[in-house]
């Protein structure tokens, strides 16, 4: 896959699934840790922690409301339980579930969706999250993390375990450019800027972030400076970093994999409009579901792309 | 560690005439909630509770020993509150703050807010699971806790509830025991005519569960049941108790498809109590 990157280098990576799967088995000598998966483990990787850890890992086969529940009852008993599907059947599929014995209880229950957004390709629209970050934030008490590439995925993934209480993480299915090759400073709920500039700055997660770079690269040599922010946490939202990009930038650009409501560029508004009004621009999918089709060819038709980011980085820049 | 209360058959029986009396009398003071749903599980909590079954001490109440008692049915929170409150969780006088603002006895279980209520509930089919989770932590750390999990006759028309019979007898949980609250009600109507849920216990035998049907307002038959129940190895069981809605208070009894979440009116308490007729 391309993303659409035409200006910048940047070297392919990891699956964020991948980096996932290999550090959930990395931190499997806590005992407290255990895996419920709904029987899609060679696809979340969480079979690493199975071949490692078997006695921890439970197969609840293809039914992700009882796969939420048993994860519930374990977190209930002191364990780490995660919790792992694609996101659409998670999310969606469980949601009751997540709400009444995860959520509403604030059991210590972690939730790692994989093949989310529309960059699966082929599979097409039955097997794409574009609503579970809106469904993820909704919920009281959650941390909702959408990593950008590998490294970040990993420190993510160490994270999520770490942190008292739910956690949901997004993983994508594709391979992904590394957008952190020196390391990732990974804190949940504190946003990264990954390149300066005051004219406009650009807000992304997931795989939004190099394209983020790919367009910040393209706007240099127009003269105009963008900042870069990876928002890896949309939820809790980094208030502040959004602050300052108000005040000290032109307007500010939100690009997610994602729907157009109740996603990354909702939130960033809603502490834009208490905080610091400023101009807005959105790059999302919209109000729409996908269809199958090659990954690059899928981003491009509903405007997940560099470009796309650079436009509405002039839109804000024009008013 | 945590053990069994065993009370003596008459005391079994004053308990369960104050468990009654609890219900009738949160419900009526909140104005709402579910004694009907309440009333039907009262000889099967009772036994759990005071009749040598459940080890747990109420001033431990997270014990990670304690055998545990999951409430699915939610709507039965009166009934829930009110063993609770006997077995020494809080004041019985707490009882009548049912469904009060500020009252962590809410109108559904609420885990975070009161001691001994083992999940929150009231979104129904979901307590199985939760059972299973503890089960499997159970089997993991190598205690011995049971597991018990009460759910509805009509709550079993959820799909959760199949999804998790099919996990807990594929995978020989015998440290959890479903007990199927069979009162045959529903809230507009009769389980028969909504959703017939016969052959019930070959439904259940052919997800792999052992099964034993009693009758669910004999104390004797109860206790038989979870004595069959920790006997059975390499295998998880249901219990289908058979009940009465609204039992042991004749206005509801009378119309057990009628009555489905109202409390009993004020006017009508008094003869409803007298019926009860529990010494406190």
């Amino acid at each position: 896959m391309s993303f659409g990157l035409t200006r910048i280098q940047l070297e392919e990576g990891a699956a964020t699934r991948e980096a996932f799967g290999e550090t959930l088995a990395d931190l499997g000598s806590d005992e407290r840790i255990v895996v419920v998966d709904g029987d899609v483990n060679n696809s979340t990787f969480t079979n690493h922690f199975m071949e490692r850890y078997p006695d921890r890992f439970f197969n609840a086969g293809i039914a992700e409301s009882n796969m939420v529940g048993i994860a519930a009852g374990l977190a209930a008993c002191g364990k780490i339980p995660v919790a792992a599907s694609f996101s659409t059947f998670i999310m969606s599929n469980a949601f009751d579930q997540i709400r009444m014995s995860v959520a509403f209880p604030n059991q210590n229950v972690k939730l790692v969706g994989t093949h989310a957004g529309i960059s699966i390709g082929e599979d097409g629209p039955s097997q794409m999250a574009i609503e579970d970050v809106a469904l993820a934030c909704s919920l009281p008490g959650f941390a909702v993390l959408v990593p950008a590439d590998g490294p970040s995925a990993a420190a993510a993934t160490r994270a999520m375990i770490e942190h008292e209480g739910p956690v949901f993480m997004r993983c994508g299915r594709p391979k992904v450019p590394v957008v952190y090759p020196d390391g990732v400073d990974f804190h949940i709920g504190k946003a990264n800027t990954l390149r300066d500039g005051d004219d406009v700055a650009i807000i992304a997660n997931g795989i939004m972030v190099a394209m983020a770079l790919d367009a910040a690269e393209g706007l240099a040599t127009e003269g105009v400076q963008a900042r870069v922010i990876d928002m890896h946490t949309v939820k809790p939202i980094d208030i502040e970093i959004i602050e300052r990009a108000a005040n000290e930038t032109g307007g500010i650009v939100v690009a997610e994999e994602h729907l157009a409501y109740g996603g990354l560029g909702a939130t960033v508004a809603m502490v834009v409009a208490e905080r610091k009004p400023t101009r807005l621009a959105f790059v999302n999918i919209g109000d729409t579901y996908a269809t199958s089709g090659k990954p690059d060819e899928i981003l491009e038709h509903y405007g997940l792309t560099p470009e796309a980011i650079t436009d509405a980085a002039r839109r804000v820049l024009k008013d | 560690m945590p053990s069994a209360r065993s009370e003596d058959r008459t005391e079994l029986e004053a308990i369960a005439k104050r468990l009654r009396n609890h219900i009738v009398t949160a419900t009526t003071k909140a104005g709402s909630g579910h004694p009907s749903t309440s009333l039907s599980m009262v000889e099967i909590i009772t036994t759990l509770y005071f009749g040598g079954v459940l080890r747990y001490d109420p001033k431990s109440p997270h014990d990670p020993d304690r055998d545990r008692f999951i409430l699915s049915k939610g709507h039965g929170a009166p009934g829930l509150y009110a063993v609770l409150a006997e077995a020494g969780y809080f004041p019985v006088g707490d009882l009548i703050t049912l469904r009060e603002m500020g009252s962590p006895l809410e109108g559904h279980p609420n885990m975070c807010r009161l001691p001994g209520v083992e999940a929150s509930t009231g979104s129904l089919g979901q307590g199985y699971s939760i059972g299973i989770g503890h089960a499997l932590a159970g089997k993991l750390d190598g205690r011995d806790y049971r597991v018990y999990v009460m759910i509805g006759d009509g709550e079993s028309e959820q799909g959760q509830v199949w999804e998790a019979a099919m996990y807990a007898g594929n995978h020989g949980l015998d440290n959890l025991t479903l007990i199927i609250d069979r009162n045959g009600n529903q809230q507009t109507g009769r389980v028969d005519d909504i959703q017939p849920l016969d052959p019930l216990e070959d439904k259940l035998r052919s997800f792999g569960l052992a099964v034993k049907t009693i009758d669910g307002h004999s104390l004797d038959e109860v206790a038989g049941a979870f004595e069959w129940a920790r006997s059975t190895t390499g295998t998880a069981q249901a219990v289908v108790a058979n009940t009465i809605k609204g039992k042991g208070v004749s206005l509801l009894e009378a119309g057990q498809d009628k009555w489905h979440g109202k409390p009993i009116p004020p006017d009508e308490e008094a003869k409803a109590l007298q019926e009860i007729g529990a010494s406190l």
